[in-house]
């Protein structure tokens, strides 16, 4: 299918506002009427999806890491530090923290691995998150490979209620998904944006016309790495626990995974596509325990056939039939 | 706005000498350009055109002389910083983003000439796209705008490729064979569109274009510098350098002699 732009169509911020309003509402009706156990996936679904985001960012300039595990990892154990040893509870901060993390573990190697394409792009990203998974390895006050537990949160003073515990966490991620996945559309429109898709499709350009491919791609990287930071935290709270496969590379795979699987023509796309993967990861686990891998890969497999600009193109597809 | 005083030349190459280990690809060249000047370069492959080119944009460093940009010293400054200063190329084989619309690239053009810092400033503000029709408008491409750059004929892409290098009203503008790769009847029409887009600009601007067709060179071109071997073998008005007999007899290899004559 010949897709259309891969400029997004400019919304208003009114548009924009009332979108994400609209959204955190949704998201927080679907909050209570949907059983616990589907607000626990959603919940992580939505964490991976904020790192997936980061992804969809530096794919549009042309590079896909295979390391966002780095700050993943670095976020969710800042928050689970200050949770452990400072006292700080509260998830909002905790969020922010593991955001800040990420960006500035991020932010030195940025220069570097903005000069570098392809797989060379993603391997440097990938050795980074290696180096940090073996330095969490063998760190025991870090809690070594078991890692360590963290309670439940607070939200500005308040405890989480006693009969829906989980719904806490739920609106604090429903609450960041819907700013950050906000504010990462007004970035694929800004001039930016626009800028990062011009890398990807001819450097050289950009570069006679004026503008730094280096400083365009960096900067992509660092504000994924805040996302992936603040991704992070939210595992950690939805899980309790953190571990060193934070940072591993086959968490960095998934990542990765469900930014192909969502394709680049739409940011509800990843976080949509990140749900799915969680929904069949879960189901094939429960309904084909000894072969869930094979299932879940053979979905991907369909998806790849049929959808290969990912399940964002789905929403052409109105478009496309009023061009033929 | 780029400023510029009377009678200094908008480019002044002093001297340039640019070697690849034992290759002279540019040796003693030494060329002004006039304010609104539209220089033509001329000359067989290899002979030196695109190496100065290269010279004067930034990215290749000349083994020896300098170049002054309406008098400041450009010779060691990188790329993007005498791109900012208004030089503004356009490529023999047109660079562009095949997957955005025409308007796309355009204003893609025009935020990566102001180095755009603001990481949430719409790219489709009033000013940036009236800015950029108004350029497509001069090059009789406004009825393209929306239209995916991959769909686009070769000739339109030409075009494309040198609107966008007006984004940033340069004062120097270059254009590699602006008219390769377009049909022979339509050679004519797009150098008119070229030349009448940039006359028409709000900026004076000067051109050097690098071109093998005699008959672009006589009709719009202002002064001719002949390159061979990496030297200047002439410089002057079109037709005599044309005829001039180093350069008929390296360039152009046509004989001022009728065929069967002896000397």
């Amino acid at each position: 299918m010949t897709m259309p732009t891969p400029y997004f169509p400019p919304l208003s911020a009114a548009r924009l506002l009332s979108t994400a309003v609209l959204g955190f509402v949704l998201l927080m009706v679907f909050g209570y009427l949907a059983p616990k156990w589907m607000i626990s996936l959603a919940t992580l679904a939505l964490a991976n999806g904020l790192v997936s985001l980061g992804i969809l960012i530096m794919m549009r300039s042309g590079v896909v890491p295979f390391g966002q595990g780095l700050v993943f990892a670095a976020g969710g154990y800042a928050a689970a530090l200050a949770f452990k040893y400072f006292g700080v509870r509260d998830a909002l901060l905790l969020c922010m923290l593991g955001g800040m993390t990420g960006l500035l573990v991020a932010a030195p190697f940025a220069p570097l691995l903005a000069r570098y394409r392809g797989i060379f792009f993603a391997m440097l990203s990938l050795s980074l998150s290696m180096v940090l998974y073996g330095i969490l390895m063998k760190t025991d006050a870090l809690g070594g490979s078991d890692g360590f537990n963290v309670s439940r949160p607070t939200l500005l003073g308040m405890t989480a209620p006693e009969q829906r515990p989980e719904m806490l966490l739920w609106g604090v991620t429903a609450f960041f998904t819907c700013v950050l996945a906000t504010l990462v559309r007004l970035y694929c429109n800004s001039s930016r944006g626009l800028l990062s898709l011009s890398v990807r499709e001819n450097e050289l350009r950009v570069e006679y016309l004026g503008s730094s491919v280096v400083n365009i791609v960096a900067w992509n990287y660092v504000m994924a790495a805040f996302l992936g930071g603040v991704g992070g935290v939210l595992s950690v709270l939805a899980l309790g626990h953190i571990e060193p496969n934070f940072a591993y590379w086959t968490t960095s795979g998934e990542f990765v995974f469900v930014a192909i699987l969502a394709g680049q023509h739409s940011v509800l796309a990843v976080l949509a596509s990140s749900f799915v993967l969680e929904l069949v990861r879960s189901f094939s686990s429960a309904y084909f325990p000894n072969t869930w891998q094979f299932a879940l890969g053979l979905f991907l497999l369909l998806v790849i056939r049929f959808l290969p600009e990912g399940l964002g193109s789905l929403m052409h597809w109105r478009q496309k039939s009023a061009r033929n | 706005m780029n400023t510029h005083t009377p009678g200094t030349p908008v480019l002044s190459a002093q001297g340039l000498q640019r070697t690849f280990g034992a290759v002279v690809a540019a040796a003693d060249v030494n060329i002004d350009i006039q304010s609104g000047e539209r220089l033509c370069l001329i000359g067989s492959n290899g002979a030196g055109k695109t190496t100065f080119v290269n010279m004067i944009t930034g990215y290749l460093k000349p083994s020896a002389g300098r170049i002054l940009l309406a008098g400041e010293d450009i010779t060691q400054r990188s790329p993007r910083e005498i791109t900012h200063r208004g030089v503004a190329r356009s490529f023999q084989i047109p660079q562009l983003y095949l997957q955005l619309t025409v308007l796309d690239n355009m204003l893609a053009a025009l935020h990566a000439n102001r180095g755009s810092r603001h990481f949430f400033s719409a790219a489709h503000d009033p000013q940036s796209v009236a800015a950029s029709r108004e350029i497509l408008r001069r090059f009789g491409l406004e009825n393209l705008a929306d239209r995916l750059v991959r769909e686009l004929p070769g000739g339109v892409r030409k075009l494309l490729d040198i609107a966008m290098a007006l984004t940033g009203q340069p004062r120097l503008l270059l254009l590699d064979e602006p008219t390769s790769g377009v049909s022979a009847d339509e050679k004519f029409s797009t150098m008119d569109t070229v030349i009448q887009a940039i006359e028409s600009g709000p900026e004076q601007v000067s051109v050097i274009f690098v071109e093998h067709d005699m008959d672009i060179v006589r009709r719009y071109a202002t002064r001719v510098v002949a390159f061979y071997s990496g030297r200047v073998i002439a410089d002057g008005q079109a037709e005599s350098v044309i005829t001039d007999p180093q350069v008929q007899q390296h360039v152009t290899g046509l004989s001022s002699q009728p065929l069967g004559a002896h000397a």
